[in-house]
């Protein structure tokens, strides 16, 4: 069966001779029109004049369009209609798009995008979170606040207590494929886009808005994406509304693409958050009590910051039983780029909050801080810590104590709690003890070198929020030759998805990966599809195929076992080997499926699935929002130097649990990454603002995602041998979000190094450059 | 312009060629071979590199900020060409499938290109030879094991080119430094182009017209090393990887920082010269250059004149340097090797230096007898701490001497904060790299990179 193969990705030769398409290297019409942004120079204020004059007279210019020009709605936002695709005059970050350059080729657009003449009303921004506190700027009538026990009186009642505070920065998606989008007008003023979007549906959605047509008349359709993160849930709408309208006015195919430069400048980013936190503890280290203010920078725009924020709520308890928490969360909008939705979607912010208490308590007691991480784990779930639980064991859960406790902060039970035996493996196979005690001889020997290690847990919760989001669509068609086309709402990005679909498919028919073709997603073909995100992705379309899959086979085996020569009971037919087996015979797929055709059987279907047993009041916070939980865990170790605080990463185990892994080898390559994109955010990659609002680090000459030689020199990853304790696809786990926190053990480890240079806590706050972690160190040396 | 180059193994002859066309861009807009990748278009994350062959073989080089021009008599091959006409793969496409080396795939073109270059030259130093290569998916683990595990394999022959015959000398390609000399003399508000990687960047982000443009490429004779008895003599346009393989007998910490300068992709095309000329504050050259003491010859016309390397360098964004005035060769006094060179970035390679520190201190009989130290990034210019050096300079070489030279580094360097690092911090470590010099000569181990899992 395809279904677990370690099967390379669908692309991979495509990938490798360059012959796989990205939006812009579609072949376009002649005389296709290139479009770029002419962007504000200011990042709060109203424009007083705006001249386009010398814009308009540029070489290759064809007509430049500002939003008194365009035709039906000027709004790009996923969520609240707050985000205009260019300002009506107010201006509300520094790069946002103030009018359309339409061009005979990309250069010659951009060139005139920066010959524009625009006089400010300017009005001074607000930037950072402590200036939008003291404004109140805030998304939503006020701060959430969710609680659970009587988190005060459990704070001042335990046997210790400590505070502190950590600021984690943003992160830039920095997808190697830019943003990029291709509108052809079709008949009658239809549109078809291809876009690199994480979410063909909501480009569908807002290019319609913007042409003043209904849904049908747009179609979106992508092949694939070079890179996406979330960082293409929403922000390629403004480039697919653009082409599409300037397409319409002009009746010439449109295409854009961010230059580098302008695609850091004008798109969203991981929101950055400052997490303050109050604990009361005991000797071994157990919360007693806790409380969390998250302060979260949106900036100008609500997109999805609302549930970006609630995630990081929902992820402040990360693998920790916490009986007594408040958690008040602020959303802070701000003069800034509108951050936007990026891999963890605020679970890595919130979590790295209660690791950050976890280490904080461990230093004050002097204790391993694994010591304290597993004094403070939720309980193993009932019957071993791996075994699967029955629905009807989970929809009534035993009376025994551990059980009952074993309740997140927003009321939902944890009940296949694996880190247990998770982090044993872990320990055992990573050398943890020896190790911790080798480098604390290495330290001691060591004056300027200093190493550290840290082991750090993941519990990541499966499912979009947004309850309704949680459906997916298929469509599935075996032809008369046998061969098998399959199209599914879910986007290709590089995680593999395609992939797995087609062995869930050709799983379910008993064929060849080689019978099974999977075509561009394609609003024509599935429609209302979700964004691929939240790790939802082979979840979601990997039931919707099989269901699609198990309704064309169901006829088959129907028809079959009805034929005169075949004779048998549908159930007693299997499909399996290329070869359908019936009534003690069996006849190839393809024959079988030319059979099916010649005598009327239709073999199309749709296919769909929404996520069982999903139930969630954000207001109140309350109830299950995740049909499972995603985990692992990591430890690294790392070096520093107490000279100038450069340091870096030197060896780093994972095991990870992927369920019953669909392909062992795509997601091996999702912890990997995951784990070096993870570090990233929290080592090297520093975004700098000035205080004009200006991101100065817009390009990879001053943003610094990992280079090859930053992965660790020992990088030891392994799947956890589980199974997935509910029903999804092959009992497998989302694995696109969860490992990217394993990351958190480089900061952790860091930390662990700062510490052996003085007494003091490091609070070392992220991203820990050089600098932040030489100011560690001399902070701890002096203290 | 006219020129001449073979592409995927196929003469292509140009006429009318605007000098700064990209490669990238014309082979994607003009030629349809789109499996070459815009990633950045500054050279940053080697989307868009290609294996460019000339007399000196095969590199990687960053078509992005490489001018159709700098092509001439040379043999390119893109991704699409580096596979067999049958659709034989090359082994590192092989092996980047076998070992799952792609995902979302757009930085993949690159990495082949990167692959096979170091593949033809025999190179196994995969973090060096690929640190220009950014990839947002694998975390580059399978990436390494894919280009270890077709290490094995021979080099294909298909991938080897005979180059073009030389192609005939053009007005504005000067094909010796005379040449280059007289047509510079007639024409000093020409633009320079040597390696590009910083010129490119004028024409892809601030999206300038450059005219008129002489490329220096076909300048053999720039490109000549001489040892003599005293000195190391380096032509203008010999490129970092080259300087890195002269010094490395000499100034061995010099050569690692070499190392970690950009990348393998620019430092095949950058130049000593165009490191120099262009009188940035924070290239990384010109600290090192300083603190051995180089000479720099430049020349107009016919007329020639040395200078202290550190004296051309005036003021921010003004070197003594006239107008028609290029630089010819850079000439490193041969010394004891006392020199060390400091990178500090956020990120190892392929970063700009927040603080380069060069030092060179020779300690006879228990005290300091000599001092150069210069710094790039504390300054408008690369500068040499004097003062410093006057609190050094006959004292003992030990920490107390360290320590009371404290005040002179706020006397020699007053730097500034921005994206890199912040002024305090610049300051601070430029302290704590003497320690760091001293330690290092008490035989201390310093540098995390040296440090074993």
């Amino acid at each position: 069966m395809s279904v677990s193969a370690p099967l390379p990705h669908d692309s991979a030769h495509l990938h490798v001779t360059g012959q796989a398409r990205y939006v812009d290297d579609i072949p376009t019409p002649k005389g296709t029109l290139h479009l770029a942004f002419g962007l504000s120079t200011i990042a709060r204020g109203t424009i007083e004049d705006m001249d386009l004059t010398a814009v308009r007279a540029a070489t290759g210019v064809r007509l430049v369009l500002t939003a008194s020009d365009l035709p039906f709605e000027n709004d790009v936002s996923p969520s609240i209609h707050d985000e205009p695709l260019l300002s009506e005059g107010e201006v509300h970050y520094l790069g946002q798009p103030l009018f359309i350059v339409i061009a005979d080729s990309h250069m010659n657009a951009r060139k005139a995008a920066r010959l524009a003449q625009v006089t400010y009303v300017e009005k001074t921004p607000i930037l950072t979170i402590d200036e939008a506190m003291a404004a109140g700027s805030h998304f939503e009538d006020g701060p959430r606040i969710w609680a659970r026990g009587t988190a005060d009186d459990a704070i001042q009642n335990a046997p210790h207590q400590l505070n502190g505070s950590i600021d984690m920065g943003g992160q830039e998606h920095f997808y190697l494929e830019g943003q990029a989008a291709l509108a052809q007008p079709q008949d009658n003023g239809d549109m078809l886009v291809q876009s690199s979007t994480q979410h063909p549906t909501e480009i569908q959605h807002k290019v319609a808005h913007a042409l003043g047509m209904p849904m049908h008349a747009v179609r979106v359709e992508t092949r694939r994406m070079g890179g996406g993160f979330g960082g293409k849930e929403s922000q390629g709408n403004a480039l697919a509304v653009a082409c599409s309208v300037a397409a319409l006015i002009t009746g010439q195919t449109c295409k854009m693409r961010y230059d580098r430069d302008d695609d850091m400048i004008i798109t969203g980013k991981r929101h950055d958050f400052r997490i303050d936190y109050t604990v009361g503890y005991d000797a071994s280290g157990r919360v007693q009590g806790i409380t969390f203010l998250q302060l979260a920078r949106c900036g100008w725009a609500q997109d999805l910051s609302l549930p970006v924020a609630d995630r990081a709520m929902l992820h402040s308890d990360n693998a920790y039983l916490l009986e007594h928490i408040r958690i008040e969360s602020h959303r802070l909008k701000t003069n800034t780029q509108s951050a936007t939705a990026y891999r963890g979607f605020g679970g890595p912010q919130g979590m790295l909050g209660i690791e950050r208490v976890m280490d904080h308590v461990a230093h004050a007691l002097q204790m391993d801080p694994l010591e304290v991480r597993r004094a403070n784990f939720y309980a193993e779930a009932d019957g071993g810590p791996s075994a699967p639980q029955s629905p009807a064991a989970q929809a009534s859960p035993p009376e025994g104590i551990l059980v009952r406790k074993n309740i997140t902060p927003y009321g939902q039970p944890v009940t296949d709690f694996v880190l247990h035996d998770l982090v044993d493996q872990l320990c055992e196979s990573s050398d943890y003890a020896a190790r911790r005690e080798a480098i604390a001889t290495w330290n001691a020997a060591n004056p300027v070198l200093k190493k550290g290690i840290a082991l750090t847990p993941v519990k990541f919760g499966i499912s979009f929020t947004l309850t309704h989001l949680n459906q997916a669509g298929a469509l599935v068609h075996v032809y008369q030759d046998g061969s098998i086309q399959l199209n599914h709402g879910g986007t290709e990005m590089g995680q593999g998805l395609n992939q797995k679909v087609a062995q869930v498919a050709a799983s379910r028919f008993g064929v060849a990966m080689s019978a099974v073709k999977i075509t561009a997603t394609d609003t024509g073909k599935v429609p209302n599809t979700s964004a691929t995100a939240a790790s939802s992705g082979s979840d979601l379309n990997g039931m919707a195929v099989k269901n699609a899959c198990d309704l064309i086979r169901a006829r088959m085996a129907d028809f079959i076992g009805s034929h005169p020569d075949y004779a048998c009971a549908p159930e007693t037919i299997t499909f399996k080997g290329g070869l359908v087996y019936a009534g003690g015979q069996e006849l190839t797929f393809a024959d079988a499926a030319k059979l099916c055709y010649e005598n009327r059987i239709s073999l199309s279907a749709t296919g769909f699935y929404k996520t069982p047993s999903l139930e969630w009041d954000r207001i109140k916070g309350h109830g299950r929002p995740f049909y499972y939980f995603a985990y692992g865990a990591a430890v690294t170790e790392v070096v520093i130097d107490t000279l100038t605080g450069e340091n870096r990463i030197l060896r780093c185990d994972i095991l990870h649990d992927a369920g019953s892994s669909l392909n062992p080898a795509l997601d091996i390559g999702q912890v990997e990454g995951g784990y070096v994109q993870g570090a990233g955010w929290l080592t090297t990659e520093e975004l700098v603002w000035d205080d004009k609002g200006a991101l100065r680090t817009h390009a990879p000459s001053t943003y610094k995602i990992p280079a090859c030689s930053d992965r660790p020199d020992i990088f030891n990853v392994a799947l956890y041998k589980n199974t997935n304790a509910e029903d999804t696809i092959y009992r497998s786990k989302a694995v696109g979000e969860p490992p990217f926190m394993l990351g958190i053990s480089a900061l952790m480890a860091l930390s662990d190094a700062v510490a052996s240079c003085g007494a003091a806590y490091p609070n070392l706050d992220a991203p820990a450059t050089a600098e932040r972690v030489y100011h560690a160190v001399q902070s701890v040396q002096n203290d | 312009m006219e020129i001449t180059f073979l592409l995927n193994g196929e003469t292509v002859a140009l006429t009318n060629v605007k000098p700064t066309t990209t490669l990238l861009d014309w082979l994607r807009e003009e030629r349809g071979l789109t499996g070459t990748k815009e990633g950045c278009n500054e050279g940053d994350c080697g989307a868009c590199s290609v294996v460019v062959q000339d007399v000196d073989g095969q590199k990687a080089l960053n078509s992005c900020i490489l001018f159709l021009p700098q092509l001439n008599g040379k043999a390119v091959r893109t991704v699409e060409g580096l596979s067999a006409q049958d659709g034989t793969l090359h082994p590192v496409q092989d092996a980047m499938i076998k070992h799952h080396g792609s995902q979302c795939g757009f930085c993949t073109p690159g990495f082949i290109a990167s692959m096979a270059s170091a593949h033809a030259n025999g190179a196994t130093d995969y973090d060096n030879q690929l640190a220009g290569n950014l990839c947002r998916c694998t975390g580059y683990a399978p990436i390494i094991r894919a280009a270890e595990e077709a290490s094995a394999e021979p080099v294909p022959d298909w991938i080897k080119d005979e180059l073009p015959p030389s192609p005939e000398a053009t007005s504005m390609q000067p094909v010796s430094s005379d040449a280059l000399a007289r047509l510079y003399a007639k024409m000093p508000e020409a633009t320079l182009v040597a390696g590009a990687t910083d010129v490119g960047l004028w024409v892809t982000k601030s999206l300038r017209d450059l005219k008129p443009v002489i490329f220096l490429n076909r300048c053999a004779d720039l490109t000549e090393v001489e040892i003599t008895e005293d000195a190391i003599n380096i032509g203008a346009m010999v490129n970092m990887n080259t300087l890195r393989e002269v010094l490395t007998p000499y100034f061995p910490s010099y050569a690692e920082m070499l190392r970690r300068y950009a990348s393998t992709q620019v430092r095949n095309a950058a130049t000593l010269g165009g490191n120099i000329a262009n009188g940035s504050p924070i290239g990384d050259n010109p600290p090192a250059l300083i603190a051995l003491n180089a000479t720099l010859n430049l020349r107009l016309g016919d007329r020639r004149r040395s200078l202290p390397i550190e004296d051309f360098f005036i003021a921010y964004g003004k070197q003594d340097r006239l107008d028609g005035e290029f630089v010819e060769s850079i000439s490193i006094p041969k010394q004891p090797d006392r020199l060390k060179v400091y990178k500090i970035s956020k990120r190892f390679d392929q970063d700009i230096s927040a603080v380069l520190g060069a030092f060179n201190i020779t300690v006879e009989d228990g005290k300091i007898a000599a001092a150069r130290i210069a710094f790039g990034g504390m300054a408008a210019t690369p500068k040499r701490a004097r003062h410093v050096e006057d609190a050094l300079i006959g004292k003992a070489w030990n920490e107390e001497t360290i320590a009371n030279a404290w005040k002179a580094w706020e006397q020699d360097f007053t730097p500034m904060s921005d994206m890199r690092a912040s002024a305090d911090y610049r300051l601070e470590i430029a302290r704590n790299l003497l320690t760091r010099y001293y330690l290092e000569d008490l035989g201390a181990q310093t540098s995390v990179l040296e440090v074993q899992p």
